[in-house]
């Protein structure tokens, strides 16, 4: 009786719900976030770690310090499976709750189909580490933010390293690059810069292209092993990173001579290829490990507490893991940096993207708030989205990443001007009106 | 017992027509922008690109795989289309895009002349994996986008702008009627009758004085440009941007059992079938997380949803194989007075 009296009012809910009469309870202080979270199919590892890492560092907020200014911070998940629809389905379902933050799809192929949503919603998408290259023109892109670190930032920090190891940039001409690349939009974006740095540095270049998921390498490597490169720069997701450091042993190229991106940085890319990846280096904006201030507060006060995310606490302090509490760190203290001019209360999507383009967090902020060492610094603009953030480089010696480069600076000069041809482009196709201030 | 004698039965078009008052005059006014973003607009985007197979695989019998192919050539035609040629009506860009579709479906109609079945659906397969090289290989395609993700231009037909949740379902239902309609009209006709004969026995359709190859390319012909222009409507309508990569095998595979599941030789199949494949995993997915948010995390929620659907589509196929729409003729048969 009482199971069918449940099924009676999950029915009934499930009705109502579709039909969109949403149950709204905020109270009118609380900051919503709204997740396109994936914790199943190809992309689970990233998934649980970042958003794992996310929600810990708003339960800390809650628990510690009772909210930002106050106001509680609440969440709710949709599962993606990093599926562009699945995440449109997912927004349109969130967007109706009240006092939403922003969004952080954590992907490329959602992010695209979100960009023209948020903006006539007037809230801010986040796509920390990845997303639209062009998107850091603010200009054109009020509403999203590609934070830290943009893709040809990311793709120009790991040509300057590649550079520091040979002695200078000089050194490049003549060397023999080749990228390995994810077969999805992510994955290419990065094509025209490579050229382009290429040519001005006048190294030779191959890009190869990995069929999503990338299980399968085999006719790549053997390229490789033709074409005998000085450098592979691996630019994976998910199961294509350990497929790759496995083949790239078995075909005998030398681990400590891939590069990874971004995106193959992570345990998770590393342990499942055992020994292949001893000696592998990966480009990364925050440090992995448990030992700064603030993971030691998410251990003790919310693991503690028995509230934590991960389901295997061994996970935390991995980068992932590290990624979304620094992607939790940026959205916080953007909601403060807000809150400072629009008052202790829950903010509208607009006044919170105004925080994040005042967001500056220098390394006195970053130590303030247990971050030292995590990452570097960050500086939004409302004209610049990326906000000059550091990048370093880390090393997995078989059983933790160590940073092995001091945090450095992309070339953004160079980067610029092609970063403003595309956008304006954009905003030709799409009649978007360039802003000239904050205020625009 | 002197009750009034009810015609036993009603005009063959009083239920389409229910639907479309209901759909055109009710629903605008009811449905939140959740329902319309998210459940119609995909929901009618699926069932015309499940029409256009139906046509191709439930009347004239040829199995083909290369269904989301087409989709992506419908999709990438009508951006280029709009993109080009300056000041081109979008209803114009969206016919053009059809008929970009029906030239690649036709060349790729081409070996059913030799093949048949299984042979047939593996040589279509050729289509999937050539539209998506082609397209990722050539920038041109997606105007030279680094990513090769192309964003849809607003909906505006003669100045009027369908932009809104409301606008956008209106859009692709008038779109969807009217392509429904033809489909429904054809399949009564000659040709329809030629498709059915094709299907059920090329030897003795020959022999009965059917044009049989011509019969086979016109099927490939209108289904692609069905099903191209049902991929103008996920891309620009629903999605709202397009990469090669949303048109792979799966999305093909999908249409497919919408037209198995809905029942195959019936226009109402393809709608019936979209609505358990679009909607119902959703519902599913509320009722989850209503009934077990708490207890277990949405990837547990989401695995054990697949399963159910699963589950619930080997049971409506072993109780009738013949698809939604028979099990639905069945239920109302039994309801309706003796």
């Amino acid at each position: 009786m009482s199971f069918l009296k449940h099924l009676k009012t999950a029915a009934l809910a499930a009705t109502l719900s579709v039909a969109g009469l949403q149950f709204a309870h905020a109270d009118g202080n609380e900051q919503f976030f709204p997740l396109q979270s994936y914790r199943v199919g190809p992309y689970a590892a990233g998934g649980t770690g970042f958003f794992g890492g996310f929600i810990d560092y708003l339960n800390l907020v809650n628990t510690r310090d009772g909210g930002v200014g106050g106001v509680k911070l609440t969440w709710e998940e949709g599962e993606t499976q990093y599926e562009v629809e699945r995440g449109v389905e997912v927004y349109e379902r969130l967007k109706q709750r009240p006092g939403i933050a922003t969004w952080n799809p954590l992907s490329v192929g959602i992010a695209y189909a979100l960009i023209d949503r948020v903006t006539a919603d007037k809230v801010p998408l986040l796509t920390i580490n990845h997303g639209r290259t062009d998107t850091t023109d603010g200009r054109v892109f009020k509403y999203i933010f590609p934070l830290l670190l943009n893709p040809y930032s990311e793709t120009s920090g790991i040509v300057n390293y590649i550079a520091g190891k040979e002695g200078g940039t000089d050194k490049l001409k003549g060397k023999k690059i080749v990228v390995l690349y994810h077969g999805s939009p992510y994955g290419k974006e990065t094509i025209p810069v490579y050229e382009l740095l290429a040519k001005k540095y006048g190294f030779t270049l191959q890009q190869i292209e990995v069929p999503h998921p990338g299980n399968e390498q085999q006719s790549q490597w053997l390229t490789i092993r033709r074409v005998k490169p000085d450098y592979v720069v691996l630019r994976g997701w998910g199961v294509m990173n350990p497929v790759a450091l496995k083949t790239a042993q078995k075909t005998g190229f030398p681990v400590d001579h891939i590069v990874g991106n971004v995106w193959s940085n992570s345990e998770e890319d590393v342990i499942p290829a055992g020994d292949a990846a001893k000696g592998y280096v990966a480009i990364t904006t925050v440090a992995a490990g448990a030992q700064y201030p603030v993971l030691q507060d998410i251990t003790k006060v919310v693991y503690g507490a028995g509230k934590g995310n991960l389901q295997d606490t061994k996970r935390i302090g991995s980068v992932y893991h590290n990624l979304g509490v620094l992607n939790g760190i940026l959205n916080v203290e953007a909601i403060r940096i807000a809150q400072a001019k629009f008052g202790k209360r829950t903010l509208t999507g607009d006044e919170i993207r105004w925080g994040l383009e005042n967001l500056k967090i220098d390394e006195a902020r970053a130590a303030a708030l247990g971050a030292k060492g995590l990452f570097h610094s960050i500086n939004v603009t409302w004209d610049n989205h990326e906000g000059d953030g550091r990048v370093a480089f880390q090393q997995w010696d078989g059983s933790k990443w160590n940073v092995v480069s001091d945090w450095i600076a992309p070339d953004w000069k160079l980067l610029r001007p092609i970063i403003e041809k595309s956008s304006l482009t954009y905003a030709k196709e799409k009649n978007v009106k360039v802003r000239k201030s904050i205020d625009d | 017992m002197s009750a009034v004698a009810l015609p036993r039965t009603l005009p063959a078009w009083t239920w389409p027509l229910a639907v479309l008052v209901i759909a055109f005059g009710v629903v605008p006014f009811v449905a939140s922008g959740y329902v319309f973003d998210a459940l119609l607009i995909p929901f009618l985007a699926l069932s015309l690109a499940a029409v256009g197979l139906n046509l191709l695989t439930g009347y004239a019998g040829q199995l083909s795989l290369g269904t989301a192919a087409f989709m992506a050539v419908g999709a990438f035609a009508a951006y280029n289309f709009n993109l080009r040629v300056e000041g081109l009506p979008l209803l114009v860009s969206i016919g053009l895009a059809g008929l970009a579709a029906t030239a690649v479906g036709l060349v790729f109609g081409l070996p059913s002349l030799r093949l048949r079945g299984f042979y047939l659906a593996v040589s279509t397969l050729a289509a999937q994996f050539f539209v998506q090289w082609a397209l990722t290989k050539f920038s041109w395609f997606s105007n030279d986008n680094a990513s090769g993700v192309i964003d849809a231009p607003s909906l505006e037909v003669a100045g009027i702008v369908f932009d809104t949740p409301v606008g956008r379902y209106i859009f692709s239902l008038s779109i969807v009627t009217v392509l429904t309609l033809l489909a429904w009209r054809l399949v009564r006709t000659q040709t329809g009758h030629h498709f059915i004969a094709v299907r059920d026995n090329e030897l003795a359709a020959r022999v009965i004085g059917v044009p049989v190859l011509r019969t086979k390319l016109l099927a490939f012909a209108v289904s692609s440009f069905i099903v191209g222009v049902a991929g103008v409507l996920w891309g620009f309508v629903y999605l709202r941007t397009v990469e090669p990569a949303g048109f792979n095998l799966d999305r093909s595979f999908q249409i497919l059992f919408i037209v198995i599941i809905g029942g195959l030789a019936t226009i109402r199949g393809a709608f019936f079938g979209a609505a358990l494949i679009v909607v119902f995993p959703l519902l599913l997915s509320r009722v989850g997380s209503f009934l077990f948010g708490g207890w277990f995390d949405s990837g547990v929620l989401d695995m054990s949803q697949r399963i159910v659907l699963g589950a619930l589509i080997i049971f409506f196929l072993a109780v009738e194989p013949q698809g939604l729409v028979a099990l639905w003729d069945r239920a109302r048969k039994r309801l309706a007075p003796a």
